[in-house]
């Protein structure tokens, strides 16, 4: 539910009796609901972390939406129309979370607008081929499920309940990603190199989205004491590449990194070194597609505007209509 | 879309933003959705939309894509009254010493059939 916080802040008395159950809570591994005190380090880091995750959803949308025309089947079309849908709801979902906190979602889309707003660094890699809508379903939702599973016990309650529903979207996104390569991998030798060459393109940044590693990632350890994060981006990436490890066998292709192994001493699997250089300079909007998504969700945003102006007018006429009428009864 | 490449992924600049729209933020909506015929309607999440209309049809296509409802409700935010977090000891009853609210609290009874 989006209300406001009701919460008065700024008296000593009300802040030192917010913090103390805030704490409790947080003890008790409970939820935090919108109308409860919170610290506001807590509820501007939410912010950030929900907003920046619709944000990812919303642009996710344009590398799968350019290929709906060339999906090789209707089937195929139909599927990855629906693909596409889900992650508008799933957009939408973690909007409506964010805004329990505080800011409109107006706000929040002028800012990605505005370029002021960060998103996932992934969708800022070109798609290529068909056999790249394979790789990101398999590959890429199958990092962000990795990562948005524990996210459903996340402290705050609406974030939490965002992430249910999303989880149980986002495992037909991987399997029909798998399905594509799978069918790419049983056909002709050409079909079988288009869908190594993707797994090639999309095994670093895919390992990447668990953001930078444990010892150069300054929010993570403040976002597990508030129980949002259940588990540090290198345990998630660990996880994460002993199941695409094994998941590769079925292909019947391979990883490009002969260093992953499972380290019998730690109990954890281990990959070859990334490029975070590269993963700074894509964050910073130098990536091979940033502009070109910030244009087209820009275009999109002001190509609504009409829409968005007739709604209201058709509302604000309705709604005179419906008070004259009651005048004149 | 710009750009000459076929999948229009070719980096490619952008232009600055356009003018700043002019309208009042759509009112949000509380939308709740009964899962089958029997059952409660239940809160689901929340939408913006202009008007009732556009609020009952974004909520169909938002929270009832895999056939997750029967019916469904939806509430202006605006007219939901909730009680006060922070008055939880004073709002809600103690249940402290009322054990014998719940059928458990009678114990002499066991034993005895259909009771």
């Amino acid at each position: 539910m989006a209300a406001p916080a009701a919460t008065q802040y700024g008296s000593p008395d009300v802040d030192a009796a917010g913090q103390q159950l805030f704490d409790e809570l947080i003890a008790q591994d409970s939820r935090i609901e919108p109308r409860d005190w919170m610290p506001e380090a807590y509820r501007k880091s939410l912010t950030r972390q929900i907003s920046q995750h619709a944000h990812s959803e919303i642009i996710g949308m344009q590398p799968e939406a350019n290929w709906i025309t060339r999906a090789p089947s209707l089937k195929r079309k139909a599927i990855l129309m629906a693909k596409v849908q889900d992650e508008a709801g799933h957009g939408l979902y973690l909007y409506s979370a964010a805004e329990t906190l505080g800011t409109p979602r107006d706000k929040m889309t002028e800012d990605l607008i505005a370029g002021k707003a960060r998103y996932s660094s992934i969708f800022n890699y070109p798609v290529l081929t068909w056999a790249d809508i394979g790789a990101i379903g398999w590959l890429v939702d199958g990092a962000a499920i990795c990562n948005q599973v524990p996210l459903c016990r996340a402290s705050y309650g609406p974030y939490g309940r965002a992430m249910v529903r999303i989880c149980k979207e986002e495992s037909f996104h991987q399997r029909q990603g798998f399905e594509i390569l799978l069918e790419l991998a049983n056909g002709t030798q050409a079909q079988r190199d288009m869908a190594q060459d993707a797994i090639n393109r999309w095994y670093a940044p895919s390992l990447m989205m668990f953001g930078p590693p444990d010892d150069d990632s300054p929010n993570s350890k403040q976002s597990m004491a508030w129980n949002i994060k259940r588990f540090s981006n290198d345990e998630l990436r660990s996880r994460f590449v002993g199941m695409i490890a094994e998941q590769v066998k079925a292909l019947g292709l391979s990883l490009p990194d002969p260093d992953v192994r499972f380290n019998e001493d730690t109990g954890k699997w281990e990959h070859g070194p990334l490029d975070w250089e590269e993963f700074k300079e894509v964050l910073a909007g130098r990536g091979p597609c940033n502009a070109q998504r910030m244009e087209r969700r820009r275009e999109a945003h002001e190509d609504g505007a009409w829409v968005r102006e007739a709604a209201a007018a058709y509302a604000d006429k309705q709604a005179r209509r419906a008070a004259s009428a009651t005048e004149a009864a | 879309m710009t750009g000459g490449s076929t999948t229009g992924d070719d980096g490619s600049t952008a232009p600055a933003a356009g003018p700043a729209e002019k309208r009042q933020p759509w009112p949000l909506w509380e939308v709740f959705v009964r899962s089958s015929r029997g059952l409660s309607h239940v809160h689901a999440g929340s939408l913006h939309a202009p008007d009732a209309d556009m609020a009952l049809r974004n909520a169909r296509d938002l929270y009832t894509r895999r056939n997750e409802g029967v019916s469904l409700w939806v509430v202006p935010s605006s007219a939901i009254i909730t009680s006060d977090p922070s008055a939880k000891e004073q709002f809600f009853e103690s249940p402290q010493g009322k054990d014998y609210r719940h059928a458990t609290y009678y114990t002499k009874s066991e034993g005895v059939k259909h009771l």
